[in-house]
């Protein structure tokens, strides 16, 4: 971060928030801006304005709890997966995201909130997690369409995301990418076995992406009409594109694949725009997508529900950790003392 | 993929499919076979005995997992979540390349109805009476506490067997062995910091870490029963002899229950069937709905291959 | 990637969240050597009721079980530092201190890989 900076925030609170008179606010928020502006990494102990850490937090915890919540779907298939192969992939696959939840919840860590706080806030519905998980898998196919359509989506949100100005976040990103795309290869492979297969499992991949596909178009979020904050998430470079870029990004990349594997896409206005060099799509039916994000979805209150017992089930075991260590070191200095 | 500033996630992705790329964690392929499965049965080795102990060692181990891989998603914490799944998939690659060999020894043939591999036949289309695994491996994992105690029970158990079974005179098994004495140390590691943890840890954790350890109690004793197949392996310098494990067990034990402030319970074992055990395919309850979650989707589907 | 820049150590008068009613676990910073030859990089941070049990959690977390590396785990509130007000001084020194940097050393060019 540029020295300039750094210098301001000395005389500044280091939340940045209280007692800074306001022509000095004004000047760290320009030196930010240049920082930002100028593809710098703002690190954890630079001075940031307020909203952005407060942006920073929801999106990164909300992309925390992605992974975790999106454990479930998947879960639910573990232990009926059909062959073992499937079954040690997608118990390793289940686990990265295990895995990837804990990167983002050490990226906001570095952000000043606990963990512990923000697995509170999800579980009293305080903070969201990725729509799509409320959908609920049906056949093994759903293992497969996960993986090439969702983690797909997932990867082209998220590609960007390793760029992102803050650095804690951007490298919890590269890590998560990297095997992400795995992942959606694992999925896409999936498919393939399965289209090549018998005809039920043909009707199953198709059938799994028919109830896939349009969720799936709905994780890039409202459209850009729609979407307040995109404009300031890119201008801080906490985003790089905005949700509808993403969007079309997105399907121009999946409708090949589709013609690769053999499905077809539930949409009757899919077609190529050779004007635009794009896919035209039809309309997103937004009622859902608002309907599932306040909670109407399919399998919300059971996403939750598994969370909550999960965290309370556990309680006496993390309780009982902590007064082991406690008594560890109570016999400790003890011993020092003694 | 690029380097992750490239945007351009799906590059790779049409590719590379057809690569050597079915593994991204652990370190684990997720392709069982090795070249060794292939061996033949060392010299003057029944090739049935064989199939059948390396099912007893696949099942043990399967069915293990299988039980393991229900704490996913509801696990006590997110680091306890990773540490399972591992345990888990450890066991899991242990049983597939057990299946493979008790395949290649022909053990899949009876139970063959479509293009599965031996791995897959023999886990998805055999019966419970066909399984072979203890009866330890099946049974009910409870709470945390007490999983940890089977985990101790179990894991301690199988690492004095696979300590042994390195110096089989089977190449498939000593190789299996080779590894699985790494993983199971780890396990064993693990479980038994935890029930130090929660056997000193709050007087609640105290009170339902004695009662996980009582749970599982009454599956010990069989641990240490010699099947025929076993006896005329050891015989033959390819099995390890069960009776030889409790020495190792009990030492385990005596070092782990005295800080944890737990007390070795007393309890009978859970009796056999005019003398017939796991071993023998006389199972628990148990095993039944562990099965039939596993196999129904396979079994729906039995021409199929995924 | 940057070292320990991210490490989330409590400094004075930064706000600092517990208080919770529920034993929560302390956090761990985790540092890991990739291979001979290289320092240990911090990596992450995770939570663990002991520093057992954290090295345990890094191993499964931050290596994937890979034998052979070399993996540090401190506890969050035992590392100390510096904040940004504290760069200039801390950092400006070095610059008059010649002796560390490169150009001082005068380096033959027959001496390779310098």
């Amino acid at each position: 971060m540029a020295d300039e900076t750094t210098r301001l925030a000395t005389a500044a609170a280091p939340d940045g928030t209280t007692d800074v008179p306001e022509h000095l606010r004004r000047e760290l928020e320009e030196a930010f801006e240049r920082t930002v502006g100028g593809e710098g990494r703002v690190e954890p102990r630079d001075w940031m304005p307020e909203g952005y850490r407060r942006t920073l937090i929801r999106q990164v915890a909300q992309h925390a709890h992605s992974e975790i919540i999106g454990m479930q779907p998947e879960g639910n298939w573990i232990l009926r997966a059909p062959s073992l192969r499937r079954k040690a992939i997608l118990l390793a696959k289940v686990q990265d995201e295990a895995g990837h939840g804990l990167y983002l919840y050490s990226a906001t860590e570095t952000l000043g909130v606990d963990r512990g706080e923000l697995t509170e806030k999800l579980i009293s519905s305080k903070q969201k997690y990725s729509s799509i998980f409320n959908y609920p898998t049906l056949t093994f196919a759903d293992i497969g369409v996960i993986g090439w359509l969702v983690d797909g989506a997932a990867i082209c949100n998220q590609v960007p995301l390793c760029r992102s100005s803050y650095g804690p976040y951007a490298r919890a990103m590269v890590r998560i990418c990297k095997e992400e795309s795995f992942h959606q290869r694992q999925g896409f492979e999936l498919l393939r076995t399965l289209m090549a297969g018998t005809e039920a499992q043909r009707a199953m991949v198709q059938d799994a992406v028919d109830r896939w596909w349009w969720p799936s178009l709905m994780m890039f979020g409202p459209a850009d009409g729609d979407s307040p904050n995109t404009q300031q998430s890119m201008a801080w470079r906490i985003k790089r594109h905005t949700n509808d870029e993403l969007r079309q990004r997105y399907v121009d990349m999946s409708v090949p694949q589709a013609e690769a594997l053999g499905v077809t896409f539930p949409d009757p206005e899919l077609r190529w725009n050779a004007e635009r060099g794009s896919y035209d799509f039809g309309a997103i039916d937004w009622d859902e997508f608002t309907a599932v994000v306040k909670g109407a979805g399919p399998c919300n209150a059971q996403r939750l529900a598994h969370r909550r017992a999960a965290h309370e089930n556990g309680q006496w075991v993390r309780d009982a950790a902590s007064a082991y260590a406690a008594k560890q070191e109570a016999r400790r200095r003890e011993g020092v003392a003694a | 993929m690029g380097g992750p500033d490239s945007d351009s996630a799906y590059q790779a992705l049409a590719e590379t499919l057809d690569g050597d790329d079915g593994r991204w964690a652990f370190g684990a392929g997720f392709d069982a076979g090795t070249a060794e499965i292939d061996a033949p049965a060392p010299e003057g080795v029944d090739r049935d005995d064989l199939a059948t102990y390396c099912l007893m060692l696949a099942d043990d181990a399967l069915v293990a997992s299988q039980r393991l891989a229900e704490w996913t998603t509801h696990a006590p914490e997110l680091e306890e979540e990773v540490a399972l799944a591992n345990i888990a998939l450890d066991l899991l690659g242990q049983a597939r390349v057990l299946l493979s060999r008790a395949g290649h020894l022909g053990a899949a043939e009876p139970f063959r109805v479509g293009p599965q591999d031996d791995e897959d036949v023999l886990a998805y289309f055999r019966d419970e009476r066909a399984f072979r695994n203890v009866v330890l491996a099946e049974a009910d994992l409870g709470d945390f506490g007490r999983t940890m105690a089977w985990m101790l029970v179990y894991s301690s158990w199988r690492l004095a067997l696979m300590t042994r079974l390195v110096a089989s005179r089977d190449v498939v098994l000593a190789a299996v062995a080779d590894k699985a004495v790494k993983e199971l140390a780890y396990q064993r590691q693990y479980a038994a910091q935890w029930v130090v943890r929660l056997g000193d840890g709050t007087e609640h954790s105290h009170a339902r870490m004695q009662a996980g350890l009582d749970g599982v109690w009454p599956f010990v004793e069989e641990l240490f029963a010699v099947h025929p197949v076993e006896a005329r392996l050891v015989e033959a310098g390819v099995a390890v002899d069960p009776a030889e494990l409790r020495a190792e067990l009990d030492a385990v034990l005596d070092q782990v229950l005295p800080p944890a402030g737990l007390t070795r319970p007393e309890r009978p074992a859970v009796g056999l069937v005019a003398g017939r055990g796991g071993r023998d395919g006389i199972h628990t309850e148990a095993l039944g709905p562990v099965l039939a979650m596993m196999q129904s989707l396979a079994r729906a589907h039995p021409e199929a291959t995924w | 990637m940057s070292m320990s820049d991210d490490v989330t150590a409590h400094v004075e008068g930064e706000p600092h969240f517990d208080g919770a009613p529920k034993a929560r676990w302390p956090l761990y910073e985790v540092f890991v050597r990739g291979k001979r030859g290289l320092n240990h990089v911090h990596v992450g941070s995770l939570h663990a009721p002991d520093d057992t049990m954290a090295l345990h959690n890094a191993r499964n977390l931050y290596t994937r079980r890979n034998e052979g590396v070399s993996i540090w785990v401190v506890r969050g509130d035992a590392i100390t530092a510096s904040s940004p007000d504290e760069k200039d001084p801390f950092f400006a020194p070095a610059g008059d201190k010649v002796y560390r940097h490169p150009t001082f050393y005068d380096i033959p060019d027959s001496v390779p890989h310098l």
